[in-house]
């Protein structure tokens, strides 16, 4: 992907100015169990945020909360610009949408259209949502497709693809919103070990062309490299966060080190 | 003797299938539709997380699917004008079937919802779309493929039951045989007869169910 790509975000040389979004003291129980236990976050414009840690951590619920998909019991999320969403006041639907507006989210079962062609999956959103031109939304998808390598899959249906190439549909449909922020849920977990690679490089080469993220993974070595902030969860808090060389190389807290030696000696 | 039976037979066809075409099936057709609609919009009501709402539709669909169709007819058509209230036998007929069929298919479609998974809803909320664009644009196409079986079901009985509608004067298949054979006297060929008119009627929805089928799943592995 060219860098001076027309969809790429606008280039990022402001390092000072404030977070794309903020997440602070995000709680969320499901019944008595309390899985989220006030949960701050803050991804900076341009930057890779991975969440890391042991299935039931609270990842997931962490990023869905960020585009209202699980709403918490208390807790905001600020988008730079936007206005602050209150979870203790149930949020209106307008603020929810407003978070959604900023957000696009890329899910580990895909969860494609399935009733819709490759094409007709990516510019939904453009023309049902954003009521852009149509033919100006097909231009653009049929360029993202071939962008990920599958431009001559646009009048397929989506069971007619491998998962890999599925999961890169649900990129390129998130791309199609042109969103502040994209949201990774765990993208490689459904997918046979041969086409995660795949899938990966299409997030490294977004990551290097300066999309800001948060991405969900069990892919450490994938995360220590595309990542500038690795965020450590563990029983719904955040035990330790940082640049990778420090959380991935040199963690200081025990229950991190625990959790990399379990995956390491694998 | 025998020659004149299949000369009756003959000759009855005509108002016969008049009846279907006059009677039965634009009598089936209008009810079906306007008892989708009122299915779907029942079957939404259920699905309210609004406790009154869905308690109303729990109720409607109880009292439909447990009084029999022909007390309801009666009730609308024989009932009503003893608290002033004179339907015609047409429309009473229609308001009858799609109450009906609403209260059946409602059900269908709650559950044809249902089946659709949760990550459909999350994906259209997270390209942007509101919950009424979501299940306008994502959920009820899938939903209506898998309600086609189902809802070839009660569109067929539906077809077999206007055959009711005779009993409060509506002018369709069954009251076009049974006014011929009263006439002639020749009751059991008259009634094969009009039987052998609803069967090719039906097979004919049959066919056409496999046809719809074929179309809305050209979508899915198989």
């Amino acid at each position: 992907m060219s860098p001076t790509d027309p969809l790429a975000p606008e280039p990022v040389d402001a390092p000072i100015e404030a977070p794309l979004l903020t997440a602070r003291g995000i709680r969320k129980s499901f019944g008595d169990v309390e899985v989220l236990k006030s949960i701050d976050l803050t991804v900076p414009r341009g930057n890779v945020v991975a969440l890391i840690g042991p299935s039931g951590s609270g990842k997931t619920t962490v990023l869905r909360s960020l585009n209202g998909l699980e709403v918490p019991e208390a807790g905001t999320v600020e988008f730079s610009g936007g206005d602050v969403v209150d979870f203790a006041q149930a949020p209106s639907k307008r603020q929810l949408a407003s978070l959604r507006d900023r957000s696009a989210m890329v899910f580990q079962q895909f969860n494609l259209f399935p009733h819709r062609t490759v094409l007709e999956n990516v510019i939904e959103g453009p023309v049902q949502v954003q009521k852009r031109p149509k033919a100006e939304a097909i231009a653009d998808a049929r360029a993202l497709l071939e962008r990920v390598g599958l431009g001559a899959k646009a009048d397929a249906y989506p069971f007619e693809l491998s998962g890999g190439q599925q999961q890169r549909v649900g990129i390129v449909r998130a791309l199609a919103l042109k969103p502040q922020l994209l949201l990774f849920d765990e993208p490689t977990s459904a997918l046979d070990p041969e086409l995660v690679g795949d899938v990966l490089d299409v997030i490294r080469e977004l990551a290097a062309e300066g999309w800001t993220m948060v991405l969900v993974t069990h892919e450490l070595t994938f995360a220590s490299h595309v990542a500038d902030t690795i965020v450590f969860m563990d029983g719904g808090v955040v035990v330790e966060s940082g640049p990778p060389s420090e959380v991935l190389q040199n963690p200081r807290e025990a229950r991190t080190k625990q959790f990399l030696h379990r995956l390491l000696d694998r | 003797m025998t020659e004149s039976l299949w000369e009756l037979l003959l000759r009855s066809l005509l108002p016969i299938v008049g009846g279907a075409l006059t009677g039965t099936i634009p009598l089936a057709l209008l009810s079906f539709a306007l008892g989708l609609v009122i299915a779907l919009g029942v079957a939404l009501m259920r699905l309210s997380r609004i406790r009154v709402v869905s308690g109303l539709a729990r109720g409607y669909i109880s009292i439909i699917r447990g009084t029999p169709l022909l007390v309801q007819l009666f009730v609308i058509f024989y009932g009503l004008p003893s608290i002033g209230i004179i339907v015609d036998p047409w429309p009473s007929a229609i308001i009858a079937f799609s109450l009906n069929v609403g209260g059946y298919a409602a059900e269908v479609i709650r559950a044809a919802i249902l089946s659709v998974p949760k990550g459909q809803w999350e994906a259209g909320y997270t390209i942007g779309m509101s919950r009424g664009q979501t299940l306008v644009r994502v959920i009820l196409p899938q939903a209506a493929r898998v309600s086609v079986p189902p809802l070839s079901n009660t569109f067929i009985s539906l077809v077999k039951d206007t055959s009711l509608a005779s009993l409060i004067l509506v002018t369709e298949l069954f009251r076009q045989a049974q006014q011929i054979a009263a006439f002639s006297q020749e009751f059991m060929a008259l009634y094969i007869e009009a039987a052998v008119v609803y069967w090719v009627i039906c097979l004919v929805l049959s066919s056409a169910q496999s046809v719809l089928e074929k179309r809305l799943d050209r979508y899915v592995a198989h």
